[in-house]
């Protein structure tokens, strides 16, 4: 007697045609949510910069989210009058950019200290900030006063106030 | 005499010898069938755990008789700091806590080895093997590139102490301890699913002995989590509670997956499908407790957590990999012998929606996931900086969250399996009255924000299918407890919609005896104070609070001076009340002048009470409580119309 392979049935067939819509739903859906994700990382992206990189990127450098680093300039701090905030220089070996910055500076703040600044660049030539930080980081070691700093010892810097 | 630092180094030799010799005769005797190969690879199971906490005790009778010998007491110890202090530096610091966490893992592979054996032997010669080719690894880590039992000759006489941040709060005592063991506790079910897919066979009983622990491990996970957002809340001084920080993320990651893996685990049990994916979430959480691992201890990110850059990041991440391939490799050869014994009727019924919250756990994590690891992937490419911003999070993580909150209320109100319409009406709709009324409740209260009111929504729906299902008391106790953490979920995801949206903050500068007002509150500088310590010095703001007229307290936000510290760190004071917070962080302060940030945010203490409850919902579902009244009737075990049996 010959043996006769039986033929798949109607609800077979349904069951695999439902199964390969709901893998190719599901592939489309995660697609769909990774075009989404990416594009919400790409439109919010914070860029560590020095004055320098900041002085590089030009254009590119305005209304991007930008984390800046650098050394405070001896005697360029004044209080903005009619607020609680400061503004000044940030400098490193190669630029210079003038920060505004709202908001009480903390305690160690003052001349010849490293600060990362958090904001935006605007087309006025200066720098908002809506967070300033001096480095908690007792593995951080300052420059010298008035040393010009490089971009490896603000990298550092940089990183020090990550997660704070 | 031996010196402590050999003798430290013996044992975690010793601790590396034995779990490298039982994880290969576990998977041996696994293999072999063997019961003489199994009953060997338990005593040395326990051998490992009674090692390691040797391990440990050497270590911390070193840190408390301050023994500068040894280079982990040299890094961390000092003379001055309170006693307390000088125990919780075995975690302060990169190799202490490292030996910690072996630990843990030892006192874990001893416990699950203990109890977890009955009815589960064939399974356990894997599963121990597998949970000692762990320690095998924690115990090189320990041994070689993380040593903490370095000889220092000649031994300094004092040293620095640890993180000035970690001294600052008494929540450094807790919350280390419990991340490690959330994390830690992972490994156990991740062995158990290794060797269920070695076997190619999951029971009843290996289903409970995976369940229970993953379920030990996220209520210890769930607090840990809690307690790092409290933390950063009372010491950080920037009056949040998350920042979606790497380190951060990397907790609730392996959180996310393992939630998920509860959920399907029941679905599993239940209806005898979703084996293979359950046992790869179960994997997943074990893979992302390593990646967290990696990201927190290895240096690539610097923060509180990452201590110095070390060398133990590349050998974590080669571990990371070898999980990661034996994982799939394992997933792909063996996923096929677990048979689908049932399948899922009606996609409108209580397994439904246990899918679709997989779905959006999933999508959760891999949003946190791609965040958090975009920037890594960016600097190992081109050697560029850069960090993905809080608003990705945010506006990614909030319908997620908003979704999953409403499926805890859609969920439970559905039965398992097919429903007539009729009946899935009269559950949907009635709980629609509790989502209104809080909603209106939100709104009267000033709720503006559509997000916001959304989750009012949700969550009084939530609560309204919670509580009418506790009523219902003939459930088992599982059911209780997981009720009791939903409860908790839906109770803390409004009070992070109302407190994240609604929080009012001020920064003012005060001369002695000016005021400033925020919300209902009055708040008065009234003068500065120093206060010395052994450790450390204080410059203490004093703020006389008054609310709507009425003297309410005193508030001390402070700088804390630590001696080794370039840099004060802030402490800040808050008030807490049912209702709300009043928080207030110095930014600068002189004699007579006080740079402050005022804050007050809503209902923060609801979230910490919360996640309270979530972890007393996971304990009551665990414990073998004795039963204090028979229940009316015994039900069979999957008949009950609980969450879980």
């Amino acid at each position: 007697m010959g043996y006769m392979k039986p033929e798949p049935s109607a609800s077979d067939v349904m069951r695999r045609k439902t199964r390969r819509f709901v893998i190719l739903a599901l592939a489309v859906a995660a697609l769909a949510f990774l075009a989404i994700a990416a594009g919400g990382i790409n439109d919010n992206l914070v860029y560590y910069w020095t004055p320098t990189d900041l002085r590089a990127a030009g254009n590119k450098a305005y209304g991007a989210t930008i984390r800046l680093g650098g050394m405070v300039s001896t005697g360029s701090i004044r209080h903005r009058p009619g607020t609680t905030g400061v503004e000044f220089d940030v400098k490193d070996a190669g630029a210079v950019v003038h920060v505004k910055s709202s908001g009480v500076p903390p305690q160690m703040f003052r001349d010849n200290i490293g600060v990362v600044v958090e904001g935006t660049m605007t087309r006025g030539g200066s720098f908002e900030s809506h967070r300033l930080m001096v480095s908690h980081n007792n593995q951080y070691q300052a420059p010298k006063a008035g040393h010009p700093t490089n971009g490896k010892e603000l990298e550092k810097l940089m990183r020090s106030t990550e997660g704070l | 005499m031996i010196a402590t630092a050999a003798l430290g180094r013996l044992l975690i030799l010793g601790a590396l010898l034995v779990s490298t010799a039982g994880a290969l005769l576990g998977f041996a005797s696994g293999a072999k069938r063997s019961d003489e190969g199994l009953r060997w690879s338990k005593r040395l199971a326990y051998a490992f755990g009674a090692l390691m906490l040797l391990a440990t005790l050497v270590m911390e009778h070193a840190l408390l008789t301050h023994d500068f010998s040894v280079s982990y007491v040299a890094h961390v110890g000092s003379r001055s700091v309170p006693v307390w202090v000088t125990i919780v530096s075995l975690w302060s610091s990169l190799e202490g806590s490292i030996l910690f966490w072996g630990l843990v893992l030892g006192i874990y592979i001893a416990a699950a080895t203990r109890f977890s054996s009955r009815g589960n032997e064939e399974s356990m010669p894997y599963a121990i093997g597998t949970w000692l080719a762990c320690g095998a690894f924690f115990s090189f880590l320990i041994a070689g590139p993380a040593n903490p039992f370095l000889t220092i000759s000649p031994a300094p006489l004092d040293g620095p102490g640890p993180n000035p941040l970690l001294q600052n709060h008494v929540l450094m005592v807790a919350h280390p301890p419990l991340l490690y063991l959330g994390y830690v506790g992972m490994t156990i079910p991740f062995g158990f699913a290794v060797a269920a897919l070695l076997r190619g066979k999951i029971g009843p009983t290996l289903i409970r002995a995976m369940r229970n622990s993953l379920l030990l491990s996220w209520i210890f996970l769930s607090i840990a989590i809690m307690l790092g957002g409290w933390w950063a809340y009372e010491v950080l001084g920037w009056g949040g509670y998350w920042a979606w920080d790497p380190v951060e993320n990397a907790s609730l990651l392996p959180w996310l997956t393992a939630t998920a893996a509860l959920h399907s685990a029941m679905v599993m049990q239940r209806r005898g499908v979703l084996k293979g994916w359950t046992l790869t979430l179960v994997q997943a959480s074990f893979l992302l407790t390593v990646l967290g691992t990696f990201m927190t201890r290895s240096g690539v990110f610097n923060s509180v957590h990452s201590f110095t850059q070390s060398a133990i990041g590349p050998t974590i991440l080669v571990f990371l990999a070898a999980v990661l391939i034996g994982s799939v490799t394992l997933l792909a050869l063996r996923i096929d012998t677990l048979e689908n014994d049932g399948r899922i009727d009606a996609p409108v019924s209580r397994e439904g929606t246990f899918l679709i919250n997989n779905l959006l756990l999933v999508l959760f994590t891999f949003t946190v996931l791609v965040g958090t690891v975009f920037p890594l992937v960016v600097e190992a490419v081109n050697g560029k900086q850069m960090s993905v911003g809080r608003p990705y999070f945010d506006s990614m993580v909030v319908p997620l969250g908003v979704a999953l909150l409403f499926l805890l209320g859609i969920g439970p109100a559905l039965p398992w399996g097919r429903a007539a319409r009729e009946d899935i009406r009269r559950a949907l709709l009635p709980p629609i009255v509790g989502g209104a009324a809080l909603t209106v409740l939100g709104v009267v209260f000033g709720a503006r924000n559509p997000w916001t009111i959304v989750t009012l929504f949700a969550g009084g729906y939530a609560l309204q299918v919670t509580i009418v299902q506790l009523a219902k008391l003939r459930h088992s106790r599982r059911s209780v407890g997981a009720y009791v953490i939903h409860l908790g979920v839906a109770i803390a995801v409004v009070a992070i919609a109302i407190s994240s949206t609604m929080r009012v903050q001020r920064e003012v500068v005060l001369q002695q005896g000016q005021s400033a007002t925020i919300g209902a509150y009055t708040v008065t500088f009234t003068g500065t104070e120093e206060r010395s310590e052994p450790h450390r010095t204080s410059s203490i703001a004093r703020i006389g609070v008054t609310k709507n007229g009425r003297a309410v307290t005193t508030l001390e936000p402070r700088m804390n001076h630590y001696e080794m510290m370039r840099e004060p760190i802030g402490t800040p004071d808050v008030h807490s009340t049912i209702g709300g917070d009043l928080y207030i962080s110095i930014a600068s302060l002189e004699p007579n002048r006080a740079g402050l940030l005022l804050i007050v945010t809503p209902l923060v203490s609801w979230i910490w009470l919360a996640v309270l409850m979530m972890a007393a919902g996971g304990v009551i579902a665990l414990v073998r409580l004795p039963r204090m009244t028979p229940l009316p009737a015994l039900r069979r075990e999957g008949s009950g119309e609980g969450l879980a049996v």
